[in-house]
């Protein structure tokens, strides 16, 4: 039972990554009906931006764990976020016309620039860091197995949670995010009335990039270590968690990253670890089948 | 001007860390970085020059576009483009003759054959029935596997081969005849894994089969990679049965192909044989293909292609339409696969990454989908050009994604985008590839 509320706690905290990237994905699927095949590697760049900047600050000599952490935030989702527009610019915009299998395929491009540019420019090498969030709690001690709650683990459901209430709102409420809805509904008709397309897309990448950023900081502090490659495995995973969810769907996004993590983290304990991802991309295939719209999904209406 | 500075402020911003500042681990394994301002300056200057000079470029060459060429060289065009494909094949024939004595070349020339296979074997997926598939290269893994595993160890489940002891016995006992056994086994296994993976998708379109597809490749490559017992894991099978010219082994030995027709043996013959044999399935592939566009099955998948809606109200049975596209382009797959394995001798999970479906997949697409002289074409260009990067070293696949880019946004109809129709009433015409809708499926 206490090995089981462990890894329930663990599977929450992995759920939480893959949620957070997989908001991403189901923004930009919602508004241009792609999949963002490059949002993995945007993910990767932005915990090696969270690196990075890690490494500047301990090096002036800053050790206010606190700031470092939110320097770390500001800075990473700051610049990923340029990257998420850059590909959007690049490899979206001038295909927006075009037939549906040249953004896919440039967008794979992409993904492969990114993966390899940090490996060019960072090495190939895993990049480990010293924890930085330290200590934690004890919730249950039966003698031979204690359930550990560590400081790590809250910070990375609590920041989720936090995004993703500020995010539902930015979405439902703000002026933007009407504009975004607009889009999904109909672009020529939401540029008709007003809404810059171009704009609203750009930012709805953007805002996907940013919370990619912060997924990869809470990678980067839950597991200590970043490496070049780690985007495609997740990228996914998470995408896996935005189909299960329901495509378009913010709500429906956290709750698919939270059953990929929860299911991922068990299949480890309970069966082999070796084959966690060949358990996680099962699972994709065969919610698809029986569930193509998701948990939370609108079915889609086919254009006859 | 204004763009231009925009675009390096973007620069700097984006590279500033990336590029400015290095990690490194350090002596005590803490992360220790130095920083690179220089290379940051170079690169922001760069793209700064750079965007000026598309700029100007752009403006140079903006109002000239979409000009028409006169008819003259029109018709010349097309007649030199009816004459490339013959010309292509007459040239591929002769490379053996003309680079005898050139290895590398020849070993490129295999190696783009390969390539140009592939292509026109998910061509039959992607370009002819429009399903999008990002796992092809998981049949060419089922290919190479079978060939090696049942070339090297016969059946490889112990239990049942101590039942049955004498199907072990036969697979080993093939002796040189075993690619030539193996090699439409491994065909007709790759093909039911494409049926395999055609069953549960059949409900999928566009980019969620290209998804699963890609699922379904890594799933592949990670069950290779961890049953250990069965594939040797990470470290690959080697020792494969190299080919025979039709059980006449390529050995300097008595009994070698050398010895028999009187010639003095050397390592070459195999390349060449090796050559001639990919060129062959190659062409098998493209032979199959364009008889099976003028056959039913191909006409129902290019209707399929268009409009499966439409396609279903009219009674096609779309189930076994997919799954004949599937099982036979998984089927050319694995062709490769056994090919690739035999020209190897070594075959390990490494082979069989993503990147080579994607790799193939833009051979497919930039060759512009559905045409066979494209594709092989585009093979051409690209595993050409992946080759003359190969100084780069570690540059080479940061080129290649950025060339990826770059083609689509060029060409996004790909090389060949003109192409005859299947069926047409009194005079044959050319229709642009612009009416095509792909990857609805």
């Amino acid at each position: 039972m206490d090995y089981f509320a462990q890894q329930l706690i663990n599977g929450l905290v992995l759920g939480s990554i893959y949620g957070l990237i997989a908001i991403g994905y189901t923004m930009v699927y919602g508004i241009v009906g792609m999949i963002n095949f490059a949002h993995g590697d945007i993910f990767m760049i932005g915990g090696f931006t969270a690196l990075i900047t890690f490494l500047i600050l301990v090096s002036i000599g800053l050790s206010a764990v606190p700031l470092i952490l939110l320097i770390m935030l500001v800075v990473s989702m700051a610049i990923t976020a340029v990257y998420g527009w850059a590909v959007e610019r690049i490899a979206y915009r001038p295909l927006r016309q075009s037939f549906r299998l040249a953004p896919l395929l440039s967008a794979i491009g992409m993904s492969f620039v990114l993966s390899n540019f940090s490996q060019v420019t960072q090495g190939a090498q895993v990049k480990p860091i010293p924890p930085l969030i330290t200590g934690g709690y004890t919730l249950h001690d039966s003698g031979n197995f204690a359930v550990q709650l560590s400081n790590v683990k809250i910070v990375v459901v609590v920041t989720t949670v936090v995004l993703l209430a500020i995010f539902s709102y930015i979405v439902a409420r703000t002026r933007f995010g009407r504009d975004m809805r607009a889009c999904e509904q109909d672009q020529t008709m939401a540029a008709l009335l007003g809404v810059d397309v171009d704009r609203t897309i750009s930012m709805t990448f953007v805002m996907g990039a940013a919370l990619a950023a912060v997924a990869g900081m809470m990678y980067l502090l839950y597991y200590g270590l970043v490496d070049f490659f780690m985007g495609f495995v997740a990228g996914i995973k998470a995408f896996t968690a935005a189909v299960l969810g329901g495509i378009g769907s913010l709500p429906g996004a956290m709750l698919g990253g939270l059953a990929i993590g929860l299911i991922e983290t068990f299949w480890s304990a309970y069966f082999s670890i070796q084959y966690k991802d060949v358990a996680a991309f099962s699972i994709l295939i065969v919610v698809l089948i029986f569930m193509p719209t998701g948990l939370l999904g609108r079915p889609e209406v086919e254009k006859v | 001007m204004k763009k231009a500075v925009v675009s390096a402020l973007v620069a700097l911003v984006l590279f500033s860390l990336m590029i400015g500042i290095r990690t490194e681990t350090g002596p005590s394994g803490q992360l220790v970085y130095s920083t690179r301002f220089g290379e940051l300056a170079a690169v922001v200057g760069a793209v700064f020059v750079g965007s000026i000079v598309i700029e100007l470029l752009r403006r140079w060459v903006g109002p000239v576009g979409g000009v028409e060429l006169p008819a003259g060289v029109r018709s010349a065009f097309s007649t030199l483009g009816r004459l490339l494909a013959p010309a292509l094949l007459i040239f591929a024939l002769l490379v053996p003759v003309i680079f005898y004595n050139q290895r590398y070349l020849l070993d490129l020339g295999i190696l783009v054959l390969t390539y140009v296979m592939l292509g026109w074997g998910l061509n039959v997926v992607v370009g002819l029935a429009g399903l999008l598939d990002l796992g092809y290269v998981a049949f060419y893994a089922v290919g190479a596997y079978s060939y090696a595993l049942l070339a090297q160890s016969g059946l490889p489940f112990p239990y049942f081969t101590d039942t049955y002891p004498y199907i072990a016995m036969d697979f080993l006992q093939l002796g040189p005849w075993a690619f030539w056994v193996l090699l439409p086994i491994s065909g007709l296994l790759a093909a039911l894994w494409g049926v395999l993976l055609g069953f549960p998708v059949l409900r999928l379109r566009g980019d969620y089969l290209a998804i699963v597809t890609l699922a379904f490749g890594e799933i592949i490559r990670m069950v290779i990679l961890n049953w250990q017992d069965l594939t040797g894991g990470p470290n690959g099978v080697s020792g494969i049965p190299r080919p025979t010219v039709f059980g006449i082994p390529l050995t300097p030995g008595e009994n070698g192909f050398a010895a028999l027709i009187g010639v003095p043996f050397s390592p070459t013959h195999r390349l060449v044989f090796l050559f001639y044999l990919i060129l062959t399935l190659a062409l098998l592939t493209n032979w199959v293909t364009i008889r099976l566009r003028r056959l039913p099955i191909g006409r129902v998948w290019e209707a399929m292609r268009e409009d499966e809606v439409a396609c279903r109200a009219l009674g096609i049975n779309i189930t076994t339409t997919k799954l004949s596209a599937f099982a036979i382009g998984a089927m050319f797959g694995g062709f490769a696969g056994a090919f690739f394995a035999t020209r190897q001798g070594f075959i390990s999970p490494e082979s069989f990454t993503f990147q080579e479906s994607a790799l193939v997949l833009a051979i497919v697409v930039l060759g512009g989908m559905g045409s066979q002289l494209g594709v092989a074409l585009a093979a051409v260009a690209m595993i050409g050009g992946f080759e003359l990067f190969r100084g780069l070293d570690q540059f080479r696949m940061l080129v290649f994604g950025g060339v990826m880019v770059l083609l689509m946004v060029w060409r996004p109809r790909g090389l060949v985008s003109h192409r005859t129709p299947t069926v047409f009433l009194q005079n044959q015409t050319e229709i642009s590839s612009s009416l095509v809708k792909e990857g609805h499926g």
